[in-house]
């Protein structure tokens, strides 16, 4: 796989060396339940709140409102599911581009005596004025928007939203799995009442996740049994992946900017010539996540370009990693207005910490010869 | 030399195999693709790894790999397991049994459940731990729509008769779970011939990485579920989240590991657990809690009369074990498990739980008993309870001042 | 569970651990707590003709904080008339020890135990 360049960074981004490096002894020869009250869980239960101090620094958070989970889709889940059985069925606002595990729970509830409400978006993928007008208006108990989209890279002005939505009386949660260690990102700066990161988009693994969580609020948890996480999330802790977690939230921020400018400067030049090159390059002019680069080139099909992509040496995604598995266009695109033809040629580059200029460039030639090759077989299967 | 303190506390959990150790590191180097990623080779061959970990949990259990569904952990697996059948069958009915010996991440599910307005059932146990059958096959009504008891006792090491269990549910069309966390690699399970419909699985009890088990999901019958996680459908829509390759790895590794060595390895420790019982029993007044037959071969769990239970733990730190009294809450709370089969408060206080494993030797046994014969008498002698015991007076019969 | 080092040190050391004759001269019993919340403490003092208590002996059942709070008492009532020793109070003992708010009911149990002990002797003495 030495020769395959990896532009898959927001599906899962690659463990850090010095993150795994942090991990192992909780592999090999520490070991212990961080329930137990001898020396082993002792040590286990330090290295776990250790981890949450970190974390919790790292995005501006206090230890006590981090959640530990197995991942960003439980987090969403815990969230939407857990503070709506502890409150009487009312209004559920999310925004219509969320990640599929707060779009499915919200829709859930709706099937429940919920009114659910789906926040429509603009063509360039950012929440729509109206929509959002609208969505207050049902004075809904729990409105969440993600901070940023892990398809158009699209980050929302999630400071505004959760001032106006908290001032309405709701719970405002943002999905920030995408936008930590990417973006500027602090939970108590920007407001938020929850918010639900990964460690494995930050260069920590896959396996571990966090909601961050105003204490006053008091979910019925998604896994009960053992009274771990205050209650909230039971189950023994995977200390492995929590210690790699809290590194890794760490190194992200103090990474974030020098990252942040290289790989903006990188995905600029890319859609510059892509854009020359004839492709639509999607949410183009708004605020996006510098990593990202979502585009089509109309009339080719997107599978068959990262088909085509991966056999000349590039690991790109189509949509999302989670619902590539399904038939159909992104549900994402379709909220933009993105009309479905194009829509199906759907390409997303996401890149990361060792993505190298040199590798753009011969990417936007491989891409390039990959198009037209397509074109020519349309041309003669026509 | 021995190294302190020695771990007697496989039944909370297992140091990783350094074999699985191994098997998983590439997947946390250069192997870092998502499994759910279908567009490249990354993705292909995380995929192609998840589904080499599953066969090899399958194998261990007699189950077929698409079966076997990923969780984070038994715990989870509990929850969705019981959670979700008695949702599916809502409509079937609402009444759900268990039993009071169970691991809390079943008990506190079926207490959720009561919340939402299903009516449950907790069994009693018999003095040796086991559920009688009887008082099974009373407790079910016409709207059981699920039964659930544990396969191994994390506290007492009991096996429960899951076969007998499982052919009563089936014949009333109920759904049965099963908490096999603390049994593989401990007891054979064999689900071809098995009458259960779901059984939850943890790697870390097992020589795996913690944060990582499974829930067996029966096709014939096919048993059905509702998620409780959702979005990203992956595993069949049953639990979304991305797949954690190097943990999955890890737990296909320990769970093959597992069914490769069981035969050897559980005389041995059998061996080392009747040598460690031997050594306690010259102690008197210990009572071993539990049937010591239908028993998994690394479990030891004695009440030493007299002697309360923290104090002892304090008096041997250099052998780390469990406690059956929880007297760290505030409560003091002796342990449910023991009081469920009946032990006075005073010995279910004073319970040590032993658990033996892989890497346990006969000079650590041998040393855990020359320290808990000495720790013991320093604490009799430290008794009033046991003063009165040596002076006839038998301290059941005193009036105590409750406070 | 982390213990004080003053809780590690009375535990790992008792003081006056042991009993007294059930019929020597000026000693009286307080027996305090039951086997099945943990704790039971056995406290014992010897008083002297001038009412001044001579000598302490325990026995505690229960954990170690239980354990030194009544090796503790043991030191403290020495030299101490009957009502002086009834002015020991338990925040004192916990303080002492410094115990977690968990286990402040070990030093409430052996308050009782000092009081207990100056009961018995009292309703030996005909002291009311």
């Amino acid at each position: 796989m030495a020769d395959l360049v990896y532009f898959d960074w927001n599906a899962s981004a690659p463990l850090d060396p010095t993150v795994r490096e942090a991990m192992l002894p909780w592999l090999g020869e520490r070991f212990g339940n961080a329930s137990s009250v001898h020396e082993y869980g002792r040590r286990t239960r330090a290295a776990i709140e250790t981890a949450r101090e970190r974390v919790a620094a790292a995005v501006g958070a206090l230890p006590g409102e981090v959640i530990f989970t197995s991942g960003g889709s439980e987090a969403n889940n815990l969230f939407v599911k857990g503070v709506a059985a502890s409150r009487k069925p009312g209004g559920i606002a999310v925004s219509a581009v969320e990640h599929p595990s707060v779009l499915e729970p919200a829709r859930q509830l709706g099937r429940q005596g919920w009114q659910s409400f789906e926040i429509g978006v603009t063509g360039a993928g950012m929440i729509d004025e109206a929509a959002w007008r609208e969505a207050l208006a049902r004075q809904p108990v729990i409105v969440s928007v993600m901070s940023a989209n892990n398809e158009t890279g699209v980050v929302q002005n999630v400071a505004a939203l959760a001032a106006e939505a908290r001032a309405a009386g709701a719970c405002f949660h943002s999905d920030a799995v995408q936008a930590f260690g990417r973006l500027p990102w602090d939970f108590h700066a920007l407001g938020l009442t929850a918010a639900t990161l990964s460690a494995h988009k930050i260069g920590g693994p896959p396996g571990a996740g966090a909601l961050l969580l105003d204490k006053r609020l008091e979910p019925v948890p998604l896994i009960a049994g053992g009274g771990q996480e205050r209650g909230l999330r039971a189950g023994t802790e995977n200390v492995a992946a929590l210690v790699g977690f809290g590194f890794a939230a760490e190194q992200a921020v103090a990474r974030r900017e020098a990252e942040a400018r290289r790989l903006a400067a990188l995905r600029d030049k890319c859609e510059a010539q892509l854009a020359a090159a004839g492709a639509t390059v999607f949410a183009h002019g708004v605020e996006r996540l510098p990593n990202t680069i979502y585009f089509a080139f109309a009339g080719i099909d997107g599978g068959a370009l990262v088909d085509r992509l991966d056999r000349a040496g590039f690991a790109c995604g189509s949509g999302s990693a989670c619902s590539s598995a399904r038939p159909g266009t992104s549900h994402v695109l379709r909220a933009m207005g993105v009309e479905a033809g194009l829509a199906r040629g759907a390409v997303r580059v996401s890149m990361g910490r060792e993505t190298r200029a040199g590798e753009i460039e011969t990417f936007v030639a491989a891409l390039a010869r990959s198009v037209l090759e397509l074109k020519n077989l349309a041309a003669v299967s026509v | 030399m021995l190294k302190l303190p020695i771990y007697l506390d496989y039944s909370a959990t297992t140091p990783v195999d350094p074999r699985v150790t191994q098997a998983m590191i590439p997947w946390l180097t250069e192997r870092f693709g998502n499994p759910a990623s279908r567009s490249h080779a990354f993705g292909w061959e995380a995929e192609a790894a998840v589904e080499e970990a599953r066969e090899n949990v399958a194998a261990l259990v007699g189950a077929e790999p698409r079966e076997i569904i990923w969780t984070s952990g038994a715990t989870e697996s509990d929850n969705l397991a019981i959670k979700g059948a008695a949702h599916f069958y809502r409509d079937k009915g609402r009444h759900v049994v268990t039993v009071k010996t169970e691991h809390k991440a079943v008990l506190d599910t079926v207490r959720e459940l009561e919340r939402e307005g299903y009516a449950a059932t907790y069994l009693d146990v018999r003095e040796n731990g086991l559920v009688d059958l009887d008082v099974l096959r009373a407790a079910l009504r016409p709207d059981t729509s699920v039964v659930s008891v544990m396969l191994v006792n994390n506290e007492i090491g009991v096996i429960q008769p899951i076969k007998e269990i499982g052919a009563i549910c089936r014949e009333k069309g109920i759904v049965f779970h099963v908490d096999a966390a603390q049994a593989t690699g401990k007891v054979a399970i064999d689900l071809k011939n098995l009458p259960v419909d779901l059984m939850s699985f943890s790697a870390h009890k097992t020589y795996g990485p913690k944060g990582i088990g499974a829930l067996y999901v029966r096709r014939k019958p096919r048993a059905r579920l509702e998620a409780q996680v959702h979005g990203g459908g992956h595993e069949r829509g049953l639990r979304s989240g991305t797949l954690p390759t190097h943990q999955i790895v890890g737990m296909g590794e320990a769970f093959r590991l597992a069914r490769e060595e069981m035969a050897d390895e559980l005389p041995r420790i059998r061996a080392l657990r009747d040598r460690l019982l031997a050594g306690i029993s010259g102690i008197e007044a210990t009572y071993v809690n539990g049937d010591l037959e239908h028993r998994v071969a690394h479990n030891l769990n004695v009440s030493f009369a007299y002697v309360e239970g923290e104090s002892l733990m304090m008096a041997i730190k250099d052998i780390a074990v469990s406690s059956g009294s929880a007297c760290t809450s505030a409560s003091l709370e002796p342990s449910y498990v023991l009081r469920a089969l009946g032990r006075e408060d005073e010995l279910a206080h004073s319970s040590i739980r032993f658990t033996l494993g892989r890497f346990t030797t006969a000079e650590e046994t041998d040393y855990a008993v020359e320290l808990l014969k000495a720790k013991v008498a320093k604490l009799r002698d430290l008794s009033p309870l046991w003063e009165m015991v040596q002076a006839g007076i038998d301290p059941a019969t005193v009036q105590w001042s409750a406070r | 569970m982390t213990y004080s080092n003053e809780v590690l040190d009375h535990y790992e050391n008792p003081r006056n651990a042991g009993s007294f004759g059930q019929d020597e001269e000026g000693v009286a019993t307080g027996m305090v707590g039951a086997p099945a919340c943990g704790d039971v403490m056995k406290l014992q003092i010897k008083v002297g003709k001038d009412g001044v208590i001579e000598d302490a002996r325990f026995k505690t059942y229960g954990c170690g904080s239980a354990i030194a709070s009544s090796s503790l008492v043991t030191e403290w009532v020495k030299g101490k008339t009957l009502d002086e020793a009834l002015s020991i109070k338990n925040s004192q003992i916990a303080e002492e020890l410094a115990l977690p708010p968990v286990k402040i009911h070990c030093s409430v149990l052996a308050e009782d135990a000092i009081r207990a002990a100056v009961a018995d002797y009292r309703k030996k003495h005909g002291e009311q």
